[in-house]
């Protein structure tokens, strides 16, 4: 048996995807930018894509939602955006974000730090989410932007947006949230929430790679990173990738008409395979069932070390992930697990589950069953379990 | 970078099929027990090393007979991943049958070799070397508690290269012996920096106490250093010793105007004239290029370009070296 459970790093595509996309291979492949037919008979499909996208994180007419190639270019977009707009001809220098954004966003700040910006990376709790005291202790009169994730990766924890949008509000700092975990699992409603950019990518809701989007509110100024021609109103130029606005489109229409089924099918089976991986001894799950996004587990399994667990795991055709290092080029621990304060000793052991609509009952009884045989087998082996001191487990 | 950099893989593709086997199905993992031990006549020893915080960590488990210092059997238990697990086993297979002092010989180095499949082909990608292998560390402080004394005794060197097990004063020897000028140089001569490359220059993947960047720009001062107080003292014995083509060009510039005192400039003033040296260089092609500029009525002889420039040449030549060359400016 073939089981994904690493839908936090990418999604299958949806069939319901994936059929929309075919006709612009091949039979309307024009460029939407020609004057002839080939290129406009694409654009009642855009257009289309284009509502479903507007609908789906509740954007207005009038505000912008430019399509990128992923989450990792529209925040790239937007912090290097807010550096020259915002920063560098005003007297403002400093971002807030938090210590467990994606790497996009903390690779961006270091780099905008070696251009002189001052960057405050707020710490989070046991939970994995930041207190608002922290956010507005940091807040100065030299904040440009506010810069935190919708919902985390690696945890799930889903961040209190609402609250921090009325914050920046409150101080007139602008407000970008990455949303890329977040679309299609929970509600995503940039008006509520205070946005004025919100980064996505379609891979994660089940529509294609190398296709994604940021929403830009009215009026908010954000110098291009691509310079060229005239498309999507000039913002972002380079030939509009067809096939992957209008799978996005679906993949988001799709993706919140479901947000029902993920609220109950999803996280119930995901509570199921919880349940019995925090049966076995000395475990713990990352923050509280409700707290996180319904798809994502990360537990971590004192005496095994994550590499270790997904080779067993793979080998039963079972894909998961670990942030933990021996399975990246990095070799460090997962610095989720670091930034929430667990134990050194636990930050190698970290082991990410991450669910889908897609996945079945039939697959986590199956994932259950071989996560306890290799529990097994690896506490067996493991220098460190047997003789470590009786941790039991619990949920932080 | 480069093509083949481009596209990362995963390393598991990397892993070489009797680690991928290993790391399914160790040999030699477990426990040994007292009376395991006391059944083989041989003492018991059990040593650790790593953390789990570091994310590896081992155990080593030794049945040695003390008739013959030999290692009888041998097993670990290891936190790691899956080449951490692989290579404990590896090093604990090469433990068995060898006495104690010869295990403690073994090194990373020999534990991937022997997980290769073949002899050029690495078992492990170089990430991998350090974060799986810890044979040596582990089997030193096995061999300290048999033999009851410090780990430290065991190396008296301050190893820089993890994977490959390179001292200090090893690459320090290499490179003065060698007269090498680069990372690269130290690389190839000692294999220090071939694999996980973290002591290279800070920023890798781990952080280190010593780099080859830093080793190799110290041991190239201190050589600098050494040959200038070489030199000086050499100058200060006997000056004849010291070739002029080895001279520093502070060197070189106090000999050029002794010789010009005191063969030349005599002259010069006799026909109320003068010279002032402006410039010395020394050339890739090995010649030391003297510039001068002519005062008084030198700056406008007819033979100041010609027949007093050679005569100055030659003199230079003659006492000092055949590879100078003299420029009026």
């Amino acid at each position: 048996m073939r089981v994904y459970l690493d839908n936090n790093a990418t999604t299958i595509v949806d069939p319901h995807v994936y059929e929309e996309m075919v006709p612009y291979f091949c039979q309307m492949y024009g460029n939407p930018n020609s004057l002839h037919n080939f290129g406009s008979e694409t654009h009642p499909a855009l257009r289309r894509a284009m509502d479903r996208l507007y609908a789906g994180i509740q954007a207005n007419d009038d505000d912008d939602i430019v399509v990128t190639s992923c989450a990792t270019e529209s925040i790239n977009w937007v912090l290097k955006g807010v550096y020259y707009d915002y920063i560098l001809n005003q007297d403002k220098n400093h971002i807030i974000t938090s210590e467990v954004e994606h790497p996009a966003v903390i690779a961006a700040c270091k780099f905008l730090e070696g251009l002189g910006v001052d960057v405050t990376y707020l710490p989070v709790n046991a939970s994995g989410v930041i207190e608002l005291e922290d956010l507005e202790k940091s807040i100065t009169d030299k904040t440009a932007l506010v810069n935190i994730m919708w919902a985390n990766n690696e945890t799930g924890m889903v961040f209190p947006i609402e609250e921090i949008g009325k914050i920046c509000k409150k101080h007139e700092i602008l407000f970008h949230s990455d949303a890329t975990q977040a679309i299609g699992k929970v509600p995503v409603n940039v008006q509520t929430a205070g946005v004025d950019f919100l980064s996505f990518s379609a891979h994660k809701f089940h529509g294609p790679k190398g296709v994604g989007g940021l929403y830009i509110k009215q009026g908010r100024t954000l110098t291009s990173l691509l310079h060229g021609g005239e498309q999507m109103g000039g913002r972002r130029s380079g030939t509009l990738n067809v096939p992957g606005l209008v799978g996005m489109g679906k993949a988001m229409e799709l993706a919140v008409e479901n947000l029902d089924f993920e609220k109950n099918s999803v996280k119930k089976l995901r509570n199921k395979l919880e349940d019995a991986l925090l049966q076995i001894p000395d475990t713990f799950v990352v923050g509280t069932k409700e707290e996180r996004t319904p798809n994502t587990i990360l537990i971590s399994i004192k005496g095994i070390e994550g590499e270790a667990m997904l080779w067993d795991l793979n080998k039963a055709g079972i894909a998961a992930s670990t942030g933990s290092a021996c399975a990246s080029e990095t070799l460090e621990s997962n610095p989720v697990m670091e930034a929430i304060g667990a134990e050194a000793d636990l930050a190698h052991t970290a082991l990410r589950l991450s669910l889908s609509r897609f996945t079945t009952e039939e697959e986590i009884d199956y994932t259950i069953e071989v996560i306890n045989t290799a529990v097994a087998r690896l506490r067996a082996i493991s220098s460190t379990f047997s003789y470590a001191p009786s941790w039991h487990h619990s949920t932080l | 970078m480069g093509k083949n950099s481009l596209i990362g893989g995963s390393i598991w593709e990397e892993y070489s099929q009797k680690v991928q086997d290993l790391m399914n199905n160790p040999q030699n993992m477990g426990e040994i027990t007292e009376e395991q031990a006391k059944a083989m006549n041989a003492k018991l020893i059990v040593a650790d090393f790593g953390a789990e915080s570091c994310g590896d960590a081992v155990r080593l488990y030794w049945a040695v007979d003390e008739s013959n210092d030999k290692i009888v059997d041998a097993k670990f238990k290891s936190f790691g991943c899956g080449t951490a697990i692989a290579s404990s086993d590896t090093m604990a297979e090469l433990c068995i049958g060898k006495t104690v002092d010869e295990a403690v010989k073994i090194t990373n180095i020999d534990v991937e070799k022997a997980m290769r499949d073949t002899a050029d082909t690495p078992a492990v990608p170089p990430q991998k070397m350090h974060c799986s292998v810890m044979a040596y560390d582990v089997i030193k402080a096995a061999a300290a508690s048999y033999k009851g004394v410090d780990a430290a005794s065991f190396e008296d060197q301050i190893i820089v290269c993890e994977c490959a097990r390179v001292s200090l004063g090893t690459i320090k020897e290499v490179i003065k012996l060698n007269d090498l000028k680069t990372v690269e140089e130290i690389t190839a001569f000692t294999k220090a920096g071939a694999f996980c490359k973290s002591c290279i220059k800070p920023g890798g993947h781990e952080e280190r106490d010593f780099y080859l960047v830093d080793i190799l720009k110290e041991t190239r001062a201190e050589m600098d250093h050494d040959a200038l107080a070489a030199l000086a003292t050499a100058k200060a014995h006997n000056s004849e010793n010291v070739a002029f083509e080895e001279m520093t060009i502070v060197q070189k510039l106090k000999d050029v105007e002794a010789v010009i005192d005191e063969n030349i400039r005599e002259m010069l003033l006799m026909d109320g004239g003068n010279l002032e040296i402006v410039d010395l260089r020394e050339t890739d092609e090995g010649f030391t290029d003297i510039f001068i500029r002519y005062l008084g009525a030198c700056s406008g002889c007819a033979s100041s370009a010609t027949g007093t420039l050679y005569a100055i040449e030659e003199v230079l030549k003659e006492k000092l070296s055949t590879k100078i060359r003299v420029f009026p400016i």
